[in-house]
């Protein structure tokens, strides 16, 4: 008897005569019809009219019709609610079918109708399931009850059903417990805010208990639940490691995986010095190796997640270069991904290799794969310098194949080498001009232009090259258009006698012939620049360019952090968060990696335990996503009472906020900002950057006895861009909080009401910890002094200097932007003293590249009042040496964000300017860490 | 979790489709087959997101498996079930084809039914569900008592793979050690990469519930007890092998392993993969291939390659071919060689030598002439690897099975009574040489 034969009735009146069959007395006959209905089903055609008779076939003894009847009810019951309460009566009596195989059924069934009558009904046998006696209906049970909660989630609550789901997770049988704890899971991610997985170390254990004994896909929800909780200190981190270490031998992925993530997560709170560390390391790299042995699919998921872990601990697999080496016969997603590895591996022990390779893949078919492998070849030459003179003749080599898209990404990397490794390579510039002619593609072309226009001194010919792009101006690419406008420039001036007529043609035809804002803006910047101060010019255009970065496509340090967490997971493949993907409020919880916590200092250190609170409590101040002018601009404007006129100056504000200073410097002073320096109090004599008041550069303050320096405070707002509002303030840390002093003053006619503050995603998460309080009105020329207690659990973004902040004040009237620099040294934490050995080794253990010196003059100071003054802004002594007369004082101090810095500062008796040289695996902070401290020393 | 399954036939016409999810409407159906099965291009990732569903696919000869989802959903998981899917319905019903799929669709939606349930995989271990989802029909009328409460405690159970009470007559088990040795070298012959992964594949008739311990010539164990004797350590120091990584079946009790390295369960009846492993160090390379390309003027090639043995002379290799790929021109090829055939397969666009039988420390050669059409295609032939498969009695890794002990306390035979095979195979995996 083959079933294929139901795939085949296309005869017309079917529904008719399946009607008839289903009705039929004979047992086999209904059964048949049956099938022919799912059949049906199956291949999208609506058997919905006969419902009636297909639900009175469940009243069977016959387990196999029965089931066909339920996944005919499953699929149709939304649609003929009514009838579906004909099925009621079958359900609540299987539910007490002595079989258990019957009992679990029924109720697994039941939980999948989504008919809010039947619902209703399910209560009764789902409590007594989630009792029974057998472990199978138990087991179902508890599922059911994630199923009921996604129909109606209030039901659940009140009929207690999540109590007896906690309860399961102590049930002696392994495989109930997995099945709690996924359901568990699973409601808990839809009210981020209830403790519904209240983890503890109680439960934590009998979890880990019941991993060593459930199925596989139990060990995965159990491994994907302990990765959500986060352990008190690393004593209980590393006990937790060891305990799941074991599943990386398991056969299955998805556990290693699972593992992983919850080994990598925890890892992050254990000392570097710890052997365990160490260990764990070790024992990380093989089954991720392994991986790569599974089926093509599997492979892909591991790829992407070993792409993540390589940035996070580069050290895991630093020596496994070997086995991601392309074979012929992955397929092109495992090729792709293997490639991405590949690069961010290399390194001078194994570029000789790897070059090798990437030499071979650029012969292959996939044009995608060999324009990747071609990029990696540029990218090797940019990371290893070594290497650097041999990717190049491999690019050349690559270059004379005249494949077309291999020359297009040639060209384009030569132009970063060229870029990172200034006059080395421009004798290959001749070879490259041979192609200009293949060349399609915009990258490609913007690529070659910009080397011309860079290089216009050294070859001859540049305006005429320059020019035979020229002629099809308007049919570039953007990109092309930008960069041919640049290189004509910098080629004017360079070789300014020949060139003027090229020079012209190119200005008019971006400002006057081309609709594009952009090249428009950037025609008349350069117009201007040109004919105002053509010295000026040639210091902007022909500026030194900064240094390119070594790696690229580097996923932003807090983005990876989430993802680290979501291991496994589809946002681990697709590398972008939950929020970005997932509809809705399910699984969009912000996830972080714990801080590193020991055991020791756990109770004592207020700054760290906020941040060390399970991700779902984070206050969401301020959303996760959306970008950087949006955050302020979302902010709730209440009534808007303001006139048109004022309100653009805002927006201005923020317009300039997002161009950056380099801008600012092109067109400074001219009528498209009102130059900020004005507002600021002359007496303060503070040099001003773009817009943003100077801290650092006061030279009279009020030290506090029980905290770290305080500034006076500077106005931030002055009332003429605020509509009478002026806002100055500064900032303090006492007592390991830190808090915002504001001072609000009235400068209008109008009572103030209705005050908010809002903080933009800054680079040390700083955000308010308590809405700004103003109790009464503000009237006319009153004053109120605020302090706002600050928290660093806020969303991260790095900007531009470090310690901006930018922030936006509502009130009745409007809203108002401005920025501000804090001083860093609100930021050290008060448990930032270093123990001597440990500071020994991590000083020996950073790279001297990261090691910056800076000279502090006028100090007239010795060792033992520099050490107490900066001791009370939590800069830790650790060490005090005698060296020929010098005073070396070795000094320690941690930010809130964990980062460690520490400071050999010298004092010679007699000099007023001491030597201070700070070390850090964060080397950007150790400027602004020499200003902190040159504004505690002198004040 | 996953919210929805669902199997295609190669033209995109559904087979089966099973919704756990209110999420996942039936236009996610449509959705795949018109963007991935029915796209233009190749499939460039097997999880795709078609407006905010993400898809994850494999596929099985003709058959497409695809599982839908809306949510931040485990993938590594899913992908896992997905072929836990396929070894499921390969052993209720043989090989996955359209025609197997439409005569068992009634049995497929039942397993689907059991082994997920809203999304989350369940125990789908054949051997338990075989003892309740029977093709002939379920026979719950006829089923005691105590038969239902052994079928439920074996699914939720701590040993959900094995039932008990089984008995045999005859005690036995069979142990075969199957390794595919993988290899890349350049034209020099320089090794870019090698590495062995095997599986230890265990087949087993024994009553009750028998405790065992499987031991093997592993580095970190022979080391551990060759401390005692050092003379022993010496003598067995050498054939001892470095096991880079290995993985379990889940029988295997982890913990055990992780503090002791000791290798104990309780098997599966019949046959099951008991450990995976794979090894890089002193792999023994049993094929050396030497190629010799010559282009000849614009319109010839000519090709020399030279297989060397490098085993025991006593031993014999089998099934033993080697491929050389032809340029896509081709328009004719003379071969001459010393043993076995060899053939120009013109639609696979190479040349395959087969040699039935080949012993140890031996050396053949074959060499072809290919005549090329002119063409005006400026991309140069990519010259893709020659490829070799082979069949040899021996474990190229070095793998040795030292022991496998079994206990049970319960019944009265003991681990003398217990017959024990074991075997050898050593295979190709990817084993190629760059020319």
């Amino acid at each position: 008897m083959t079933d294929s034969k139901y795939f085949t009735t296309t005869k017309k009146g079917e529904i008719f005569e399946l009607k008839a069959e289903l009705n039929s007395d004979k047992k086999e006959k209904k059964k048949e019809a049956v099938k022919k209905v799912i059949a049906s089903m199956t291949t999208g055609k609506d058997v919905s009219a006969l419902f009636p008779d297909v639900v009175n076939c469940m009243q069977t003894d016959n387990l196999e019709l029965k089931k066909l009847v339920y996944l005919y009810l499953m699929n149709y019951a939304k649609s003929q609610p009514d009838m579906a309460i004909m099925a009621v009566n079958t359900f609540v009596k299987d539910c007490e079918d002595p079989n258990p195989l019957i009992r679990a059924l029924a109720v697994r069934t039941m939980g999948c109708i989504r008919v809010d009558k039947i619902t209703e009904y399910l209560c009764e046998p789902l409590r007594k399931c989630l009792k029974d006696e057998d472990p199978y209906v138990r087991k179902t049970a508890a599922v059911c009850v994630a199923k009921l909660h996604d129909i109606n989630a209030q039901l659940v609550e009140d009929q207690g059903f999540l109590d007896t789901l906690k309860d399961l997770i102590s049930d002696s049988n392994p495989m109930v417990v997995a099945n709690a704890v996924a359901a568990l899971s699973e409601i808990a991610e839809s009210h981020p805010s209830s403790n519904l997985l209240d983890l503890n170390p109680q439960s934590i254990n009998k979890l880990l208990t019941a991993l060593n004994e459930c199925t596989e896909w139990g060990q995965i929800f159990i491994l994907d639940c302990l990765a959500n909780y986060t352990p008190k200190d690393d004593r209980e981190a590393q006990s937790i490691c060891e305990r799941v270490t074991p599943r990386l031998s398991h056969a299955n992925s998805a556990v290693v995986l699972s593992a992983v993530k919850v080994l990598m997560k925890f890892m992050e709170m254990l000392s570097k010095d710890l052997d365990y560390y160490g260990t764990l390391l070790k024992k990380l790299a093989p089954p991720l190796v392994t991986l790569l042995s599974a089926e093509p699919e599997l492979q892909y998921v591991a790829l992407r997640n070993i792409n993540l872990i390589v940035q996070k601990r580069p050290e895991i697999l630093k020596h496994e270069m070997k086995v991601f080496f392309v074979k012929y016969n992955d397929p092109i997603y495992v090729k792709l991904e293997k490639l991405d590895i590949m690069i961010r591996l290399a390194s001078q022990a194994n570029i000789a290799q790897v070059l090798a390779e990437l030499k071979e893949y650029a012969t292959e078919v996939d044009v995608d794969f060999v324009r990747k492998a071609v990029r990696a070849i540029g990218r090797c030459a940019i990371k290893v310098e070594q290497s650097a003179e041999r990717c190049v003749s491999t690019l050349l080599d690559l270059i004379q194949t005249k494949v077309n898209y291999v020359v297009q990404e040639a060209i384009v990397v030569i132009k970063d080498i060229f870029r990172k490794y200034p006059n080395k390579y421009e004798s290959v510039i001749a070879t490259l001009c041979e192609n200009l002619d293949s060349l399609d593609e915009p990258e490609a072309r913007a690529a070659m232009i910009w080397i011309v226009g860079e290089y216009a001194e050294r070859i001859d010919n540049a305006d005429e090259l320059l020019e035979s792009f020229l002629e099809g101006f308007h049919d570039e690419s953007t990109q092309v258009q930008l960069q041919l406008l640049t290189a004509i420039v910098k080629l004017f001036l360079k070789k300014p006698t020949e060139t003027q007529e090229l020079v012209q043609q190119v200005l008019s035809l971006a400002t006057q012939d081309s609709d594009n804002p952009d090249l428009r803006d950037r025609g008349y910047i350069y117009w201007r620049l040109l004919s105002t101060d053509p010295v000026a010019a040639k210091e902007v255009v022909l500026a030194e360019k900064p240094l390119i970065s070594e790696e690229t496509d580097l996923i932003e340090p807090t983005l990876l952090d989430e993802l680290i967490c979501y291991i496994g997971t589809l946002a681990s493949v697709y590398h972008k968060p939950p929020s970005a993907f997932v509809e809705g409020g399910r699984g969009v919880v912000h996830k972080s990696l714990p801080p590193r916590t020991a055991s020791s200092e756990s109770a004592e250190s207020p700054e760290t335990a906020p941040t060390g609170a399970p991700p779902g409590e984070q206050p969401d101040v301020i959303p996760a996503q959306g970008d950087l002018l949006g955050d302020l601009l979302n902010l709730d404007l209440g009534p808007p009472v303001s006139g048109p006129p004022l309100a653009t100056s805002s927006v201005q504000m923020g317009a300039v906020d997002l161009l950056g200073g380099g801008l600012d410097s092109l067109i400074g002073g001219t009528n498209f900002v009102a130059p900020p320096t004005a507002a600021v109090p002359a007496n303060l004599g503070a040099p001003i950057g773009s817009g943003l008041s100077d801290l650092f550069d006061l030279t009279s303050g009020v030290g506090t006895l029980s905290g770290s320096y305080v500034a006076p405070k500077a106005v931030w707002l002055p009332a003429m861009k605020a509509k009478g509002l002026e806002i100055s303030g500064t900032f303090t840390r006492q007592v390991g909080s830190i808090s915002m002093d504001l001072q609000l003053t009235n400068k209008a006619l109008q009572v103030m009401t209705d005050f908010a503050i809002q903080f933009n995603r800054n680079s040390f998460g700083l955000a308010p910890a308590a809405p700004l309080q103003v109790h009464a009105p503000l009237s006319p020329n009153q004053t109120v002094e605020i302090s706002l207690p600050l928290s660093t659990v806020g969303s991260v973004m790095k900007m531009e200097p470090l310690n901006n902040l930018q922030v936006a004040v509502k009130n009745n009237i409007d809203v108002f932007y401005f920025s501000t620099l804090y001083p860093l040294h609100i930021l050290f934490v008060e448990d930032g003293k270093m123990d001597r050995q440990m500071f020994l080794a991590t000083w020996k253990d950073i790279p001297n590249e990261n090691e910056a010196q800076f000279q502090i003059r006028d100090c007239p100071l010795n060792a033992e009042a520099a050490s107490s003054k900066l001791q009370s802004s939590n800069i830790f002594t650790v060490a005090k040496r005698n060296v020929e007369g010098q005073d070396m004082l070795y000094q320690s101090l941690k930010l809130t964000n964990g980062i460690w810095v520490l400071a050999e500062l010298r004092i010679q008796p007699g000099n007023p300017s001491c030597t201070l040289s700070l070390k850090c695996r964060a080397p950007e902070v150790s400027q602004h860490v020499y200003q902190a401290y040159e504004t505690i020393l002198k004040n | 979790m996953i919210g929805g399954l669902f199997i295609y036939n190669h033209k995109g016409e559904v087979l089966i489709s099973r919704v756990y999810r209110d999420d996942i409407g039936r236009n996610a159906v449509d959705a795949f087959r018109v963007n991935v099965i029915h796209a233009r291009q190749q499939v460039r990732s097997p999880v795709t997101n078609i407006a905010r569903t993400s898809f994850f696919h494999v596929k099985r000869s003709n058959i497409w498996l695809a599982a839908v989802t809306k949510q931040n959903v485990n993938a590594a998981m899913v992908f896992e079930f997905l072929y836990k899917m396929c070894d499921v319905m390969a052993a209720y019903f043989g090989k996955i084809s359209e025609e197997n799929i439409k005569n068992n669709f009634v049995l497929i939606y039942e397993l689907l039914d059991e082994i997920l349930d809203f999304g989350y995989p369940q125990n789908s271990e054949t051997g338990a569900l075989k003892t309740f989802i029977t093709q002939q029909g379920i026979k719950s009328q006829h089923q005691t008592k105590e038969e239902q409460s052994q079928i439920t405690s074996q699914v939720t159970g701590q040993i959900g793979w094995r039932r008990e009470g089984i008995k045999y007559r005859r005690n036995e088990l069979f142990l075969d050690v199957l390794e595919s040795v993988n290899l890349l070298m350049s034209p020099q012959g320089q090794v870019l990469s090698a590495h062995v992964s095997g599986r230890v594949v265990m087949k087993s008739y024994l009553s009750g519930m028998p405790e065992c311990k499987f031991g093997m010539n592993d580095k970190i164990v022979i080391e551990k007890q060759g401390k005692g004797i050092a003379d022993e350590t010496s003598k067995s120091g050498k054939q001892s092998i470095a096991i880079d990584d290995c993985t379990f079946h889940q029988c295997v009790r982890l913990s055990k392993f992780d503090s002791e390295r000791s290798i104990s369960f309780i098997p599966p009846d019949g046959e099951f993969e008991l450990m995976r492993y794979r090894t890089t160090k002193d792999i023994i390379l049993p094929f050396r291939v030497i190629p010799l390309v010559r282009e000849v003027g614009r319109t010839k090639l000519e090709v020399k390659v030279v297989i060397k043995s490098n085993f025991k002379p006593s031993l014999l290799a089998q099934k033993i071919e080697v491929r050389i790929p032809t340029p896509l021109n081709t328009s004719g090829v003379q071969v001459i060689c010393m043993k076995g055939k060899a053939k120009y397969k013109a639609s696979e666009n190479a040349i395959v030598w087969k040699i039935k039988r080949m012993a140890g420390m031996k050396e053949s050669q074959i060499s072809a002439e290919i005549e090329l059409l002119p063409t005006n295609d400026k991309k140069k032939w990519a010259r893709p690897p020659i490829s070799m498969n082979f069949e040899v009695p021996f474990a190229p890794s070095g793998l040795k099975v030292r022991y496998l002990k079994v206990f049970e306390p319960k019944l009265n035979y003991s681990d003398h009574d217990v017959i024990k095979w074991v075997r050898y195979i050593g295979r190709s995996g990817i084993y190629e040489t760059r020319c």
